[in-house]
């Protein structure tokens, strides 16, 4: 890597960091109203979005969890390890920014005792507590083998299949209470987002923003390290985010269908342009996910999946701030200080993966890229993928 | 007994005596310029909205299974027996849940507090615990806001409407609304003109969320013995495998 682009992206970085450092010093001497745009008219705002979407790109952790060890497809460990590592840097953002948001943040511990089990809320912030703590023993042994202790390392591996089997079902729970909270919103939040099936959403589109992040971040560190995924694990990712993108669009299809919204996509309205922005930037990969041409090279895979991730965010956006903006009867934009510390967490978060990467085994299996080793791989998967299109 | 509220818009004058008894009650700052604010907030619980020759207050409507109690994760709202939805401060986090849930928008936040509360109207509920009427009810002159048992004010609703059918939208708003409030409203001019939807669910808004959270229990025994399950299958195969001395390079 030259070094002015390494020098570039330090200075975006810090200066990122900066900036979130003080708006956090305002959040914490002028309170929510000095700090932020919310109101009374919208209480909830960029920050419950940026939290829907952390937690979603988290998905790629139980997802690969439950492929590689619960269903056994080994060819895929040597994603696991960033995945998880991915899930864990995800709910520590959810974590920070839930703590910045709380109007009390020194009560966050409030639910632990203070039990109320009809409160979707209550459900997150169990999930959060016990997931987090699980992503955290299934990321141990990185680090454990990096110390080289012997023992404890044998004793996480003993208890790891019941630990995954939590990951799993925790995940599945709180990725869809995250879609759950606005089930109670039914005259708030704009039809087109608003559906009894929220839940379901939710949890599918974890699994569609897992798999991409996946993709993502191998081509990321391939740059950065040399290491990625062999090509041939990349293409089998494609392949899998093309279906479950075509599964969940048609999901989101078929339920507009049944609740009789169709005609809504007709009135000249930010919300349909918003609207149309995401399916666009989820409809775009998909198609190009199925052309043998596009999920045979990495770099349409990372073109793809960088849409994809785009796609997310803006549902997650869409949700807590687009379709809740006309029942408001207010026009909320978030102020600078919520954007800096939203963009600070997600600095912190590339910085602390960036360094996890390069300090701990976390791609032990991966291979250095080079010309040779990729290009016959290419070659090999090529004739029985196009078969099978 | 479950205890109501009765407002009837026609016989309001706007005195907006009832707004400050209210402050005076909830020792909260009441001045001209308070009063003349038109919506609810952090510093003023119910308001007479005024339109014309036309009234209406905003208060809670302590609602029959209230939306804010379902949704508040430590249990700081709670719907007493006697009616009124009340708020322990010492144990809200300030998620803003409610506000968020709350279908007529009533919670409101200390928004400039370091240490803020979500403040609304709980229905005068010390006072409706001792047996006293809301100091709302108790102070209007014309008898516009009425406190009593539920049932009885729905019954002297309906007979108002009945007596007199020329004078009244023929509706109970909060009879039905959101699976009933302890809030009744009566008036002559069309709810929405005063910010009432009209389009609110006749069902309690907390089973929407509740249907989703009943399946936590299934997905938890489900899925873990379907997990499990899996493993077991998937890892005999690996075990027999290396039994027979067949694992080969494919499976890493």
């Amino acid at each position: 890597m030259e070094k002015p682009k390494l020098t570039f992206w330090n200075l975006v970085l810090w200066a990122t960091l900066m900036a979130g450092f003080y708006a956090v010093l305002l959040r914490f001497t002028r309170g929510l109203g000095g700090s932020t745009n919310l109101s009374d008219e919208f209480p909830w705002g960029l920050w419950v979005g940026f939290k829907l979407f952390a937690v979603c790109l988290a998905g790629g952790g139980f997802t690969l969890a439950a492929v590689v060890e619960i269903f056994n497809i080994k060819r895929y460990r040597p994603v696991l390890r960033p995945m998880i590592l991915t899930a864990f840097l995800g709910y520590s953002m959810f974590i920070c920014s839930l703590i910045l948001d709380l109007g009390r943040p020194y009560r966050v511990w409030h639910p632990m005792v203070m039990w109320n089990d009809h409160s979707v809320m209550f459900e997150i912030a169990w999930c959060v507590m016990l997931y987090t703590t699980v992503l955290l023993l299934e990321f141990s042994p990185v680090i454990l083998e990096r110390l080289g202790w012997k023992n404890a390392l044998r004793r996480v591996r003993m208890v790891m299949i019941p630990l995954v089997i939590a990951g799993v079902i925790l995940s599945t729970l709180h990725q869809s209470s995250l879609g759950s909270l606005y089930l109670i919103v039914p005259g708030k939040l704009y039809p087109l987002w608003y559906s009894p099936l929220e839940p379901v959403f939710f949890f599918i589109s974890a699994l569609c923003a897992g798999v991409a992040m996946t993709i993502f971040e191998s081509w990321h560190s391939s740059k950065a390290f040399g290491k990625q995924l062999e090509l041939p694990l990349l293409v089998g990712l494609g392949r899998v985010l093309a279906v479950l993108l075509s599964f969940y669009l048609a999901l989101r299809a078929v339920d507009l269908a049944h609740r009789s919204v169709f005609y809504l996509l007709r009135l000249p309205r930010a919300e349909t342009y918003l609207f149309l922005l995401e399916i666009a930037l989820l409809v775009t990969p998909m198609l190009l996910l199925f052309r043998p041409r596009i999920h045979n090279s990495p770099t349409a895979l990372y073109f793809c999946s960088v849409l994809t991730l785009l796609g997310f965010v803006t549902n997650r956006m869409n949700v807590a701030i687009t379709g809740m903006q006309a029942s408001s009867g207010v026009s909320y934009f978030p102020r600078w200080s919520e954007f800096a510390i939203t963009l600070s967490l997600v600095a912190s978060a590339f910085a602390i993966f960036w360094c996890a990467v390069k300090y701990l085994p976390v791609f032990p299996e991966a291979q250095p890229v080079t010309a040779k080793t990729a290009v016959p791989a290419l070659q090999q998967m090529t004739p029985e993928f196009s078969h099978a299109d | 007994m479950s205890k109501a509220l009765l407002y009837d818009a026609t016989i309001c004058i706007g005195c907006k005596q009832c707004e400050a008894a209210c402050a005076e009650q909830n020792k909260l700052l009441y001045d001209d310029s308070v009063a003349s604010e038109q919506r609810q907030s952090e510093h003023k619980f119910t308001c007479v909205l005024t339109k014309g020759d036309k009234f209406m207050r905003r208060l809670c409507m302590n609602c029959q299974d209230p939306a804010c109690a379902s949704v508040c994760p430590v249990g700081a709202l709670k719907k007493t027996a006697t009616g009124p939805v009340t708020y322990d401060a010492d144990k809200c986090m300030g998620c803003r849940y409610c506000m968020l849930a709350c279908p007529f928008n009533v919670p409101k936040y200390e928004w400039n507090k370091l240490a803020p509360k979500v403040r609304k109207c709980t229905m005068c509920a010390d006072r409706v615990a001792n047996g006293k009427p809301t100091a709302c009810a108790e102070i209007c002159p014309t008898g516009a806001t009425k406190f009593g048992e539920r049932d009885a004010l729905i019954a002297e609703a309906q007979q108002r409407i009945h007596d007199n059918p020329g004078n009244y939208v023929n509706h109970i708003y909060g009879l039905n609304e959101v699976g009933g409030t302890s809030v009744l409203l009566l008036s002559s001019v069309p709810f929405e003109q005063f910010g009432y939807s009209g389009q609110m669910l006749s069902e309690p808004m907390p089973l929407l969320t509740y249907r989703a959270l009943s399946h936590v229990p299934d997905v938890v025994s489900l899925g873990g013995v379907l997990l499990g399950g899996i493993w077991w299958i998937t890892n005999r195969r690996a075990d027999v495998a290396n039994a027979e001395g067949k694992q080969s390079s494919e499976e890493e």
